[in-house]
């Protein structure tokens, strides 16, 4: 068991070593993603949500890329339906962080396991990942996954409350064309991930098919893209696969 | 939105946020995943983010609008090189999102 002392050798870092730790290293990312947090708060001002549930969204769902779509749909008018299928493609990377990440965890009790999922983010499986490749047998490394989720968590919180109030106090921000961040935002994630053919093929045949299917009702044009995109990638990597193996 | 949709939306969005984040995370040191669905998985940020992106730079108004004159469009193909050259989110954002003011309020 994780927590029985036993299991502790004096050459191991503590708990409270490995949570201070984890919250430590994760400052760059968090000083990163201070202007999402505000600009998350600031937004849903412009998208016509309530404060509550700009705050709602960041304590309760906690998922920082979609929630920006999530707001900007909402701006567009979107269904309450569509946003949350779109809430699920954009977080199914997470079932792959989490399959990542799963092994090294698989001794906690299910008491663990709830709230270190919770607090899974893009920044936190960055930062957790090499710990735990690193440092594999440390016993008390879920502390830092913990102390690295907890920063993060409390960070985004206080920035969407920056947000919500700059938002309200700058009325006039809805004309900036702030919701082009999250294309800004899209890229800088987007672009680093592709490193090979198929990722290309399967972001431009998304990107394609969203731009000849937009007309689509309820956003049905996005999901197409997004399958569609898929399917592309898979393919061309089946064939760049193939055509190495038959070299 | 009225405040039932809203708390439809917070709920909706934290069952599947936590939904999956949880499933995998409790069986993935139990069982493997299908070698083929990991595969089409590590496509999804790809094809979904820029399928969410293209037609707020090419479109921004509803209409194909290739132009020197589109902010949206210039700045995004700023934002693309800065972030294939860098690798740099941070960087990225500040640049694209600076240029993207610039062309768009001045």
């Amino acid at each position: 068991m994780p927590d029985s002392p036993l299991t502790q050798s004096t050459n191991q870092p503590s708990r409270r070593s490995e949570f201070f730790t984890g919250a430590r290293d994760m400052i760059p990312l968090i000083v990163g993603s201070v202007p999402f947090g505000i600009l998350f708060g600031a937004l849903s001002v412009t998208a016509g949500m309530s404060w509550w549930a700009a705050i709602g969204l960041s304590t309760i769902v906690f998922a920082g890329s979609a929630q920006f779509v999530a707001v900007g749909l909402v701006s567009q008018g979107v269904s309450v339906l569509v946003i949350v299928l779109t809430t699920l493609v954009v977080n199914l990377r997470h079932a792959l962080y989490s399959a990542s990440l799963g092994p090294y965890l698989k001794n906690l009790s299910q008491r663990w396991i709830a709230p270190l999922a919770f607090l899974l983010t893009d920044e936190t499986y960055a930062v957790v990942i090499q710990r735990f490749e690193k440092a594999k047998d440390s016993p008390n490394k879920h502390w830092y996954y913990l102390g690295s989720g907890v920063a993060m968590y409390a960070n985004w919180q206080l920035c969407t409350i920056i947000g919500l109030v700059a938002g309200y106090k700058l009325r006039g921000m809805s004309e900036w064309g702030l919701e082009f961040a999250m294309v800004v935002t899209f890229i800088g994630i987007v672009v680093p991930l592709i490193r090979s053919v198929p990722m290309l093929v399967s972001a431009l045949v998304a990107g394609v098919v969203s731009l000849l299917f937009h007309d689509l009702p309820h956003q049905a044009g996005l999901m197409l893209a997004a399958l569609l995109g898929i399917v592309a990638g898979v393919l061309a990597s089946k064939l760049t696969r193939f055509q190495r193996s038959s070299l | 939105m009225n405040a039932w949709q809203e708390v439809a939306l917070i709920f909706g969005m934290m069952v599947v946020t936590f939904g999956v984040r949880y499933s995998v995370l409790a069986l993935s040191g139990r069982i493997q995943l299908p070698a083929a669905l990991e595969e089409a998985l590590r496509f999804v940020p790809v094809a979904v983010l820029t399928a969410l992106c293209f037609p707020i730079m090419f479109m921004p108004e509803g209409q194909f609008f290739i132009s020197l004159n589109n902010a949206h469009l210039i700045a995004s193909m700023v934002a693309i090189a800065v972030a294939a050259y860098s690798r740099h989110l941070l960087l990225t954002i500040v640049v694209g999102m600076g240029l993207f003011l610039f062309l768009h309020l001045r």
